[in-house]
Parts: C-alpha cells; structure tokens; sequence
C-alpha cells in the first residue's frame, strides 16, 4: 500500500501521471481525500519549494512583447511589460501568492467610515533607482500620469473615480473618490500603476526608473531586456537572481525548444496541444492557473435579437462547456457559468447551480421568445483569445442541436479590438482575472463602464454594485456578490464558456512558492519571487 | 568605363524616384488599413478619451498630407525621424536590426552562394548522370518545404536531440564574432536549405545551354577536358544569369527572412517591420520599406553592373 502511494508520488513529480489521476489513484487505493490532498500540495502548481538563496542569471520567454513597446506603465498592454515592469517597479498594494492584500510601498492604510476619502501611509527609507527617496510626492505624480483629460494611459477609466489625490506631508497620500470603494487598495496594486520619482509634480513615465528588486540595465523593445538587481531592495526575501533577462519568443514551438534545451528558465503560454508531451520531460514543470481570465462571447443587447432575454438564455444553453473545455483547452481550465467569478474569488457563489448543455431548454427559451428557429452571426478572430475560431465553429454544431444555426463569421485579426469588438452585435473576447469581484463586474458590466461590451443596463444589479462597493460589512458584501452573479449569469449579455488556466512551463532548476493566481506567471513577479534551486 | 558611369548615374537618379513612389504607396498603404497607431497601442483598452489624447500627444490629428510633408522634409535632410511608439531614435532602432540582418544574410550567402555554384557545375557536368538527379530532386524537396518546416526540422536534430547548435539565435552587439556566427548557424542553414535550389538549378541551367552552342563543340574536338570546357568556356558566357539569380535570392535574404526570424527569435529587420505595420507606427513603417526597397534598387544595379563587366561585348561596344 505505501510502496504505492510512493510510486503514485514519484509519478505525479516527475510529470508521468497528471494531478486528476493522482487524485483518482489515491482515493481507489483507499487513502483519503485529506491524505491525498495533503500530498505535495497543488502538485501542478508547486512542486519545487527549496531554499531560496541568491545568485544566476534568469531568462524568461514571454510569448507576448512587441518592437513598439515602452517603459510608460500607461500602454502596458501585455504580459512582457508588465512582467517587466512589476521587477523594475513596486506598487502601492501588492496581492501575494496566496491572494491576500499585503502592503507594499504602502506601509499601512485606513479609509473613512464610508470609505470613500483613503489615507496611504508609506513605507519609510525606500529608494528609487536614481538614489531619490520615496515620497508621497512621487505616488501623487504617478497616480496623475494616467489621469486627467490629457492622459493616454490605458488606466485612464480605472482611475476615473478618484477626485482628488493630495500628499499629506512626506509619507502620508489621501485619495478621494467620487463613492465609497472598500476595495479601493486592491485597484493600486493594478499594473499601470507603479510608482516612479516624480520630479516639479511630474514622472518621466519612459525612462524605467522605479524602486524594484531590479534595475534596467539594457532594454531593446521586441527582443529582450536585461535588469540588474538592485543592491538597496528593501524586501529581504525578494529579488534573489543576479539578472534577469526577459526574452520575447512569440512563435511558442521557438519558446518550448528554448525551454526543452534549457536556452531560458521558463516560458509562459505552453502550447495546449502538446503540453502533454512536454510534461514527459523530467526537467521540466508545467504550471496549469486558473487565475479567473476566461473566454467570453459578448452579445450587444441592445441590438436584435440580443434585446429579449430569452434568445440570450437560449444561447447560454446551446453551448456544451465541458466538450469545449476538452477540446479547446484540453482541460486546462473550468467551465463558467456566465459570470466572471472564478472559484479563487473572495466572494464566489458557491451555491449557483452550473449551467449545463441542454438543447431541449434552448428551444423552450427560443419558443419563450416567439421563434422557431434562429440564425445568428458570430464574429470570431483569434485575435480575441488563441483558438476563437475553433470554439465558434464547436458552438455551431452544439447550437444546431437546439435548431440555431450559428453563422461563424471569420474576421482579421488585425485591427480586430477597433472594429470588431463592441462594433458587431456579436463577438468574442478574454478578460484576465480581478482581484475583486467589484472590479471583474464594475469594469465590464456595470452602467457606464468604458468597456460594458454587452451595453446591458441592468437597474438591480447597477444598484447592488453600488452598495456593495461601499459596504464595508463581509456578510452582506458576500450575499450581493453572490445575487449579482445569479444576475448576471441568467440575464446578461455575456456568454462566459470557459475559465482558461494559464499554462506555464518552468525548469526544475528554478524554486518557487506555491505560484500566485492573479496574474500569468506567479503574480507577473517570476522575476521578484523566484530562485535558482 | 564611361558607359558604366552613365548606366550608374542614370540608375541611381531613377531609384530614387522609385523611392519616394514606394514611400507614397506606403504612406497610402498604411492609412488604408483600419485603426492607427492610439487604437492599436491601446488595442481592448481604448477609451475614446484616450484615444483622443494619443492622437493629439502624436500630431495624428493633422491631415495626412501635412505629416507626410514634415516627414519628407526631415527624411530627406537625413533625419528618419523617432518612433510614435515609444519615442526612440529610428535610425538607433534600425541600426542594430538592419546589422542583425545583414549579418544574418552574409553568413548564409558565405555558405550558400559557393555551394549553389559548385554543385550547379558539377550537375551540368554530370548532366543526366546520378548525382545530377540526386542533387535536383534534394534541393528541390527543400525548397518545396516550408521554411518553418525546415527550420524545426533542424532544431530537433541538431539542438533538441543532438544539443550541438543553440535553438534561439538571440545575438546582441555585446557578443564576440564567433559566439555571434554559432548563434545564427541553425537559421543560416535553413535559409541556405531555401535558397540553394534556385541558384543551383540556374547556374546548370546557363551552363547546359551554352554546352550546344559550335563554339564549346569546337573546344570539345579540340580535346579540351570536359571540366575545363566548361569553368573556361562555357561559364564567362554563363555569368550573366547566374548573377542575376545570385543577387535575387541575396536580395530575398535581407528582405524577406520574417519567418526565419520568428522561429529563431533572430532580432531581424522583418520583425521589427511586422511590429511596426501591426501597430501603424508610420516612421518605422516607412523607414524599413525604404531600406528594403534601397536593398533591392542596388542590388540589382549591381546585377546589371557586373553583367556588364563580365561580358566584353556590352563592356566594349562598337
């Protein structure tokens, strides 16, 4: 019995048998959900904790990362530079592995009783790169790089509800809002929004100076950057790599041989199809997230026949997840159930039934809405998410099923965001994970949100979103989550089909924690977190 | 020597012309494609505020022909101007990439270019015999292949499996010559792999039909050796066309090696390009055509220049 748990172990780390199988050994062998459980904990996310110890030079293949890219955090606009970004850069609020809301320049902070006006207190004797210390100053400066009408930050709207930022003496920032926000700290650990010197109430948001555990040392967009560590870091457990260099591998057969003949340390964006065949490598780790990003198919209900209720019901029921889930992302990932709250969220509603495949109650809801039958044109690219198109044409043969003949209409990729998305009455896109439920739904579905891409406007769940937002009471919070996302899963525009994990693949020589889930390689901060073994 | 001068002056003055037509149809090009350079950068994150704000920061908001003016006018004082993007130096962008490049193409052209030529001799020699078929039928299976194909083909053997040749071909300015030369030996044998077949096949090709003409069956009655007719007879005439091949695949080389790049991860003119166009960044855009467009005018001339060298006919006329 033990030599078979030993050998079921040897397995599962040495990538031979996967965590479901695992599992269901396990437990055919009598030992337990708990001891099965309590084996090298999440076996596909962390199994090389060692002590950590410092020195080597890390290389990154990131899949994303283009010749146009900048250091200004307000076009961070993929994984490259924010992974970069988040070594040369530290934020106000950081969210840990674990998810939990830590400090980070921030030493502590404290909101108003109605939570709306928040005080920042920050960390004493940080340094920038350029020996200047930090200042409350510098946080209003950056703050205001991607605010105001002048600003062409991508966080333009995220910051739209601060009406004033004010520095209170050296080390104490008031941020006003325009309603009360009990999540507000979590927005400041978003990527935009690193701290950089601030010089007359300005930042120079291009020349990559920030206070990180690595200094820029040679950035050439498109193709790599090197950072440095920075000797006067402040976190003591952080930033362990001599230098790290982040290399921009689009084409992923490039990455995995980069990776398979140890050129680079890691890579992010394992290719599904064959990941299977890259776990057989005994060097090798492959880390499977499910960090909340999923697949949507917004459809635009103010435009037919996405007006009634019913046609959008019908849709969500002529869809079979768990065959998508198989076929598109050969399992890495969970099946949604229309809303964006994954299982990692705070205030998930664990009592929401799962919405399931069922041709039969498609047609009711078509009938519901006075059709027969119903034609429908899908805009796909695979420039909303790897692998659009395939899942559109999946969709057709499962919708045909329930008498809706789904007309996959293939758009280019390129130019796809302008003139597609929000443009047609139907199309698809992804959202990576929030740390905040109020931030997943206040971004796309609440009223007047910049990108609301189903243009849904519905009054209980604007008026939920609300008061949750200022609520500062967990209970109550954790019910109105929960109704919303009863809401938005029965009456809004989006289809959400699929959780998508992120799939990384990691030599065994580098050492972790367990991995973080908010974001693509471990929280964007590989660089700060990680070690040689 | 006059004619030449003549030939050079009278090309140059046109390619320049062409030039400034490319970069009007670039210009045209690029506006025509939907989006620009706010909505592209800002891509699913683009408000209209923001959008607005970028246009205005970048001077998109001024017409078309006002910023190609701007552009003309520091262009043709030397200036390629900086990148919308992300404000750096064009000419520092394009500097290193268009060495990378260059480079890249050198190193293949070192080990294509001779070997395309000896194994074009020897099948004209052999002409019909087994080595001539087997020469045609490898290289035309080659370059039948796509490139990527080829190029992991030659990653798995010789860096997944043998582990001799590194899989990424990432040289910077930092690296010693030879580190340099084994980083880009995998993608310089890909693209040899490319292109080999072309000028192979010309080469037998200007060689076989010289072989008819009286003037090498004159040499053959003389007893003159078969190797001999041909490297000294029948090859002066046969250069013309080999040439002209040569500098096209040289030209195919610089321009048009995206792919290879890609799968390389070679920091390439290509792929700068493809970035630049995917996100209308126009200076860039326009900057690399011209390079491109500037490879494929001199080469040519080149062509045409030694075409004229190596015949005495058109190098002395009556």
């Amino acid at each position: 019995m033990s030599k078979l748990i030993d050998d079921l172990k040897l397995g599962l780390q040495q990538g031979r048998i996967d965590r479901r199988t695992f599992m269901q050994c396990m437990l055919a062998a009598g030992a337990g959900v708990a001891l099965a459980t309590s084996f090298p904990g999440n076996a596909l996310a962390d199994t090389t904790a060692s002590t950590p110890k410092r020195g080597g030079n890390f290389k990154l293949g990131i899949a994303s990362g283009s010749t146009t890219d900048s250091f200004d955090p307000g076009t961070y606009g993929d994984n490259y530079m924010q992974s970069v970004g988040h070594s040369i850069h530290s934020y106000l609020t950081e969210v840990t592995n674990t998810g939990e809301l830590v400090g980070e320049l921030a030493q502590s902070w404290e909101p108003s009783p109605d939570a709306k006006v928040w005080r920042f207190k920050l960390r004493p004797g940080v340094q920038f790169h350029n020996g200047k210390a930090l200042e409350a100053s510098d946080v209003v400066a950056s703050l205001n790089h991607h605010r105001g009408p002048d600003s062409k930050s991508a966080a333009n709207s995220l910051l739209a509800p601060i009406v004033d930022i004010q520095a209170d003496g050296k080390d104490t920032v008031v941020i006003t809002l325009n309603g009360g926000n009990a999540d507000f700290p979590y927005l400041m650990s978003d990527y935009h929004l690193p701290v950089m010197p601030a010089q007359d109430g300005k930042v120079n948001a291009t020349d990559g100076i920030g206070c990180g555990a690595y200094m820029r040392e040679a950035f050439d967009p498109g193709v790599r950057t090197l950072v440095k560590r920075n000797p006067n870091y402040w976190k003591p457990n952080r930033g362990w790599f001599d230098s790290v260099e982040f290399l921009v591998i689009a084409d992923v057969g490039a990455r995995t041989n980069a990776l398979s003949t140890g050129e680079i340390h890691a890579m992010n964006g394992c290719d599904l199809k064959t990941v299977h065949l890259l776990k057989r490598n005994n060097a090798l780790e492959i880390s499977s997230i499910n960090g909340g990003q999923h697949y949507s198919l917004p459809m635009n209900t103010t435009m037919a026949p996405f007006t009634d209720k019913n046609v959008r019901l019908a849709l969500k029921h002529a869809v079979d997840r768990k065959t998508m889930l198989e076929t598109i992302l050969h399992g890495h990932g969970e099946v949604a159930n229309d809303h964006p709250i994954s299982s990692g969220y705070r205030y998930f509603n664990k009592d929401l039934a799962q919405r399931e495949y069922d041709p039969d109650k498609a047609r009711f809801y078509l009938k519901q809405a006075g059709l027969d039958s119903l034609k429908v044109d899908l805009s796909a690219a695979d420039a909303a998410f790897a692998g659009a198109v395939d899942t559109a044409v999946l969709f057709k043969e499962h919708a045909a099923k329930a008498g809706i003949d789904i007309n996959v209409v293939r758009e280019p990729n390129d130019g796809y965001w302008k003139n597609v998305w929000m443009k047609k009455a139907w199309s698809m896109d992804y959202w990576g994970g929030k740390p905040t439920a109020d931030w997943a739904f206040s971004l796309v579905y609440g009223k007047g949100a910049s990108w609301n891409e189903t243009f849904w406007d519905d009054e209980a769940f604007n008026s939920l979103l609300l008061s949750a937002r200022s609520e500062l009471d967990d209970g109550k919070r954790r019910q109105m989550y929960g109704e919303m996302q009863g809401i938005l899963r029965d009456d809004g525009g989006a289809l959400i089909p699929l959780f998508a994990n992120y799939v990384d693949g990691i030599s065994r020589r580098i050492g972790h924690d367990k991995l973080a889930s908010n974001w693509d390689l471990d929280g964007l901060r590989a660089a700060e977190r990680w070690w040689f073994a | 020597m006059n004619k030449i001068s003549t030939l050079l002056a009278q090309r140059l003055a046109l390619g320049l012309l062409s030039l400034w037509f490319v970069s009007v149809i670039i210009l045209l090009g690029v506006d025509f494609l939907p989006g620009d350079i706010a909505t592209e950068i800002l891509g699913q994150s683009a408000t209209p505020e923001a959008v607005a704000a970028f246009r205005q920061a970048l001077g998109l908001d001024q017409p078309l022909h006002i910023r190609y003016i701007h552009w003309l006018g520091a262009f043709v004082q030397g200036d390629f101007g900086s990148s919308l993007a992300n404000g750096r130096q064009i000419a520092e962008l394009l500097g290193s990439r268009l060495l990378n490049t260059l480079f890249l193409a050198s190193v293949t052209a070192v080990i294509a270019v001779p070997l395309a030529l000896g194994l074009g001799f020897l099948a004209a020699i052999y002409r019909n015999g087994f080595f001539d078929r087997m020469i045609n039928s490898a290289t035309l299976t080659f370059i039948s292949f796509p490139e990527f194909f080829l190029a992991y083909l030659l990653i798995l053997l010789f860096s997944v499996k043998a582990g001799w040749l590194p899989s990424l071909a990432n040289v910077d300015p930092s690296q010693p010559l030879f580190e340099r030369v084994y980083r880009v030996i995998l993608p310089a044998l890909t693209l040899t792999l490319v292109v080999t077949a072309h000028m192979m096949r010309m080469t037998r090709a200007a060689i076989i039909n010289l072989l008819a003409s009286p003037y090498i069956e004159m040499a053959t009655l003389k007893g003159v050796p078969r190797w001999r007719v041909i490297l000294t007879h029948a090859l002066p005439n046969a250069w013309a066309p080999i040439i002209n091949v040569i500098v096209l695949n040289l030209a195919y080389l610089i321009v048009g090696v995206v792919v290879v790049e890609v799968v390389f991860v070679y920091p390439g003119m290509g792929q700068l390009m493809v970035d630049s166009v995917k996100k209308r960044d126009m200076p860039v855009v326009q900057a690399c055509s011209l390079v491109f467009a500037a490879t494929y005018i001199l080469l040519n001339l080149t062509a045409d220049v030694l075409s004229v060298l190596t015949n005495p006919r058109l190098r002395h006329p009556k």
